[in-house]
């Protein structure tokens, strides 16, 4: 096999390019990468297989970047972008170096572990196609995007969580020095001076620093509280604030009981967890939130006076005039008023044939148009259409998911009036019956909030949850939902989609009835257009010159003087239409019998081993499709399913849920269209592809990205071990509550075993969850 | 004692110089791109606009 020198993937045998390429595009790249003098990024790059391959995109038309480009207070044009594509620092060098040559720029900065983009440039001396087309003739593919729409709230609320880590940091190292000094004097061999100074040494680093570090627990604990709950945050600033005042009492009437080491160091522990916390959810969201910020449509309206207006799909109004081209999106609902052509309603319905359309016929929002410009009466528009009414479907599902309560949180629940009671009860039980004075009773009670304050709660579940979540993003799986994981590991039944979930979400070429020069025709023919299943053959014959003098007839098929290519109906064929699984094409040349070319949608290369992994593993799976039952049937025997449904429409699929919720069985559901998304919101927990659209990635908890389906195993795995972890973690933080209960209870708590049993427990916590990090799960 | 009376001040700054040079690095987006700046130095970068010979001619690799 020899890989193509551009883009390392497979050359075909035929190959228009040559020996060292597979297209004419990776040639044509790198042929711009060379003239450049930027060749040694060929030798220096290692292909990440799990990225696209770098491709450049001959199906995507130019992309207009010059809406969203800002214009800077110092004048300076500033662009900023989502780059997809990129293998490795090789590609940083590559952009960054190619962006540098053009006049005008004056920086392009990409940011390797965000994938994000900054280009600057003078305005007045380039804009910003010109300087990002050779970007898009290498392969990338570039997306604007807005920074001030991506989590910026988030963004400055990890920034004070890691300042506050910081200071707690200092401060737990500094105070220890003095606690470490003052324990090992506790023999007497320290006298009262030295001790009372280390001490308020020890204040003065702990106490700004437990104020300043306090601030996000007691800020969230506030919250809390004033909706009539208690969070995980409430007894953590109880108890600090309580240790930390005890401990300033207890300087300054010299006592031996000053806490400030087991102060900030619970607290450093506990931001460690809050920052992994924020920042691995951080990171999945502003991925996702990525994704979602890429299909803004525009319209393009006709007005009374013929002129053109781009527009967005909520601005149209009732009656407008809407030209649709071949290969756009159509934003709004409406009736066909001109021209021929078909449209792909794969997203609204799961169905993969292309559905003929022709004066009259009413099209919705969402679907593509394929093969020849439509003009649109719209008949309704932003709230009213389809896609609306099925947004709003997918939102009324989400309501009811968004009540499940994260463990931590439920187990805090109880745990929080437990530890306080617990607390006063030694109180008041030292206070009556001993006659120890009320300070010493204090100082017990206070003891035992120290002992008891949830580290490993609050530790325990982060800790496991970003290394989990860590692990799913280095192979290109993103959490959305916080809660997903837990939720995932519940799963018992597992429903995918067909279109685009289980199959690739296109039509390929069969092996049939024809010879190889029949099939280099007929390629040669389809290359003039961008019809799914035309392409299909192009790929089919990949080394196919695309032949000359060739008319699209709109809805019908191709004609290249006298040989036609198209369906069966146009060619005047009889026969049976109704049987066949997939789509087809006839190739029919003068005196010659017909060439029948039969496609279908193929599913992922790795869908049937998936499914047998989920089969053996104890899940059940069912196939819910919107497309036709031949079809399904068809995909549901090659991949061995044997519950499913076919004409599934989105309430359809909603329906089998309720019915299987109902049975007590946890869903998760795998789907990527539209018609999925109502479905995706209401299961369990949900999966979709990153190719999927942008309401299905909203609704759904999970994306993941890739060829492959082998995502879904992966996560459900680690998932389950998660959750394993999750329990072994809560094991032994009660072991360890266990133990030191009774003693903080009896009053032996001294400063010493409170910061050696804090620490203890916050490390095996963390130690126990590292070990989801590595290995093969089962 | 008196060296511990001077320790203690020298021990507190030194770590407070680390505190201020970490919230420093902070506050000027050193930690934005770790995966980056680990890589970049394996690269040759040129001025934006400067000469365009590839200093590593593919003939001598």
């Amino acid at each position: 096999m020899v890989s193509c020198a551009h883009c390392g993937s497979e050359v075909g045998a035929a190959s228009a390019a040559g020996p060292d390429f597979c297209c004419r595009g990776c040639q044509a790249a790198y042929a711009l990468v060379r003239g450049m003098g930027l060749d040694q990024y060929y030798r220096r790059r290692c292909i990440d297989p799990a990225q696209r391959p770098l491709k450049p995109d001959e199906e995507i038309g130019p992309v207009d970047f010059e809406p969203h480009v800002h214009l800077g207070a110092d004048g300076i044009a500033v662009l900023h972008l989502m780059v997809e594509g990129m293998q490795c620092a090789a590609c940083v060098w590559l952009i960054e170096s190619l962006l540098g040559r053009q006049p005008g720029v004056v920086e392009g900065r990409l940011n390797m572990t965000t994938r994000r983009l900054v280009v600057r440039w003078r305005p007045g001396e380039n804009n910003a196609n010109a300087i990002l087309a050779p970007l898009g003739a290498v392969g990338y593919r570039l997306l604007p995007y807005d920074p001030q729409r991506l989590g910026q709230e988030a963004a400055r609320n990890e920034k004070e969580l890691l300042r506050a880590l910081a200071v707690a940091g200092f401060a737990a190292g500094n105070v220890m020095l003095f606690s470490i000094s003052i324990w090992a004097g506790d023999d007497g061999s320290m006298d009262w001076a030295t001790r009372s100074l280390f001490h308020w040494i020890s204040a003065l680093i702990a106490l700004p620093a437990v104020v300043y570090c306090l601030r996000p627990f007691a800020r969230s604990a506030l919250v809390a509280l004033k909706a009539g709950r208690a969070n995980m945050d409430v007894p953590i600033t109880i108890a600090v604030t309580l240790t930390a005042a005890m401990s300033l009492w207890e300087t300054i009437v010299g006592g031996h009981h000053a806490y400030f080491d087991a102060a900030v160091s619970l607290l450093f522990f506990l931001l460690v967890g809050r920052y992994l916390d924020s920042r691995a959810r951080g990171r999945a969201r502003s991925a996702a939130e990525h994704l979602l910020s890429l299909g803004a449509t525009v319209v393009t309206v006709l007005e009374a006076d013929g002129t053109r207006r781009l527009i967005s799909p909520d601005q149209v109004g009732v009656g407008a005039t809407i030209l649709v081209a071949a290969g756009d999106r159509i934003g709004v609902d409406g009736t066909v008023i001109d021209g021929h052509s078909e449209l792909d309603t794969s997203l609204l319905t799961g169905e993969t044939v292309p559905v003929p359309a022709a004066p009259g016929t009413a099209v919705f929002a969402g679907t593509l148009n394929l093969s020849a410009a439509l003009r649109l009466t719209a008949r309704a528009v932003g709230e009213s259409t389809l896609l609306a009414e099925i947004v709003r479907m997918m939102e009324v599902a989400e309501q009811g998911r968004a009540r499940y309560v994260a463990v931590a949180d439920r187990i805090s629940r109880y745990y929080a009036p437990v530890v306080h009671l617990l607390g006063l009860a030694t109180f008041f039980g030292w206070e009556l019956f001993s006659s120890t004075p009320w300070q010493v009773a204090l100082l017990y009670a206070v003891s035992v909030l120290i002992i008891t304050c949830p580290c490993a709660l609050a530790l325990a579940v982060p800790v496991v949850q970003v290394v989990a979540s860590g692990r799913l993003l280095r192979q290109g799986i993103l959490l959305k939902s916080p809660t997903a994981q837990e939720r995932l590991a519940a799963v018992d039944t597992v429903v995918f989609d067909k279109t685009g979930t289980l199959t690739i979400g296109r039509p390929e070429l069969l092996p049939g009835d024809w010879t190889e020069d029949e099939l280099h025709l007929a390629a040669s023919i389809a290359g003039a257009s961008k019809h799914p299943v035309a392409r299909a053959l192009l790929r089919a014959c990949p080394g196919a010159e695309v032949a000359a003098g060739v008319r699209e007839v709109p809805g019908c098929g191709l004609e290249a003087g006298a040989v036609r290519l198209g369906g069966r109906r146009w060619l005047g064929l009889e026969g049976e239409a109704d049987r066949e699984v997939g789509p087809e094409l006839f190739l029919l040349r003068p005196d010659q019998p017909p060439v029948r070319f039969h496609f279908a949608d193929q599913p992922r290369s790795d869908a049937a081993e998936v499914v047998a992994a989920l089969r053996r593993r104890g899940y059940r799976v069912e196939l819910l499709s919107g497309d036709r039952a031949v079809t399904v049937e068809a995909v549901a025997g090659a991949l061995g399913i044997d519950r499913w449904q076919a004409g599934c429409s989105p309430a359809a699929k909603c329906d089998r849920l309720n019915e299987l919720a109902a049975e007590g069985r946890k869903v998760l559901m795998v789907g990527d269209g539209l018609n999925d998304a109502p479905a995706l919101a209401l299961a369990h927990v949900s999966m979709s592809p990153s190719t999927a659209i942008d309401v299905s990635q909203t609704a759904a908890d999970i994306i993941f990205q890739g060829h492959r389906l082998m995502p879904v195993l992966e996560a459900m795995a680690v998932a389950r071990k998660a959750h394993a972890l999750v329990r072994q973690n809560f094991g032994l933080a009660l072991a360890y509550n266990l133990c030191t209960i009774p003693l903080a209870i009896t009053g032996m708590v001294t400063p010493l075993i409170a910061a050696i049993s804090m620490s203890a427990s916050s490390v095996v916590v963390i130690v126990n969850a590292l070990r989801l990090s590595r290995g093969r799960l089962r | 004692m008196t060296n511990l009376l001077m320790l203690i001040p020298v021990a507190l700054v030194l770590g407070g110089l680390g505190l201020v040079a970490f919230l420093w690095a902070l506050k000027s987006g050193q930690f934005e791109d770790l995966d980056g700046a680990a890589n970049r130095i394996l690269f040759d970068y040129e001025d934006p606009r400067g000469k365009d010979e590839d200093e590593n001619p593919p003939a001598q690799r």
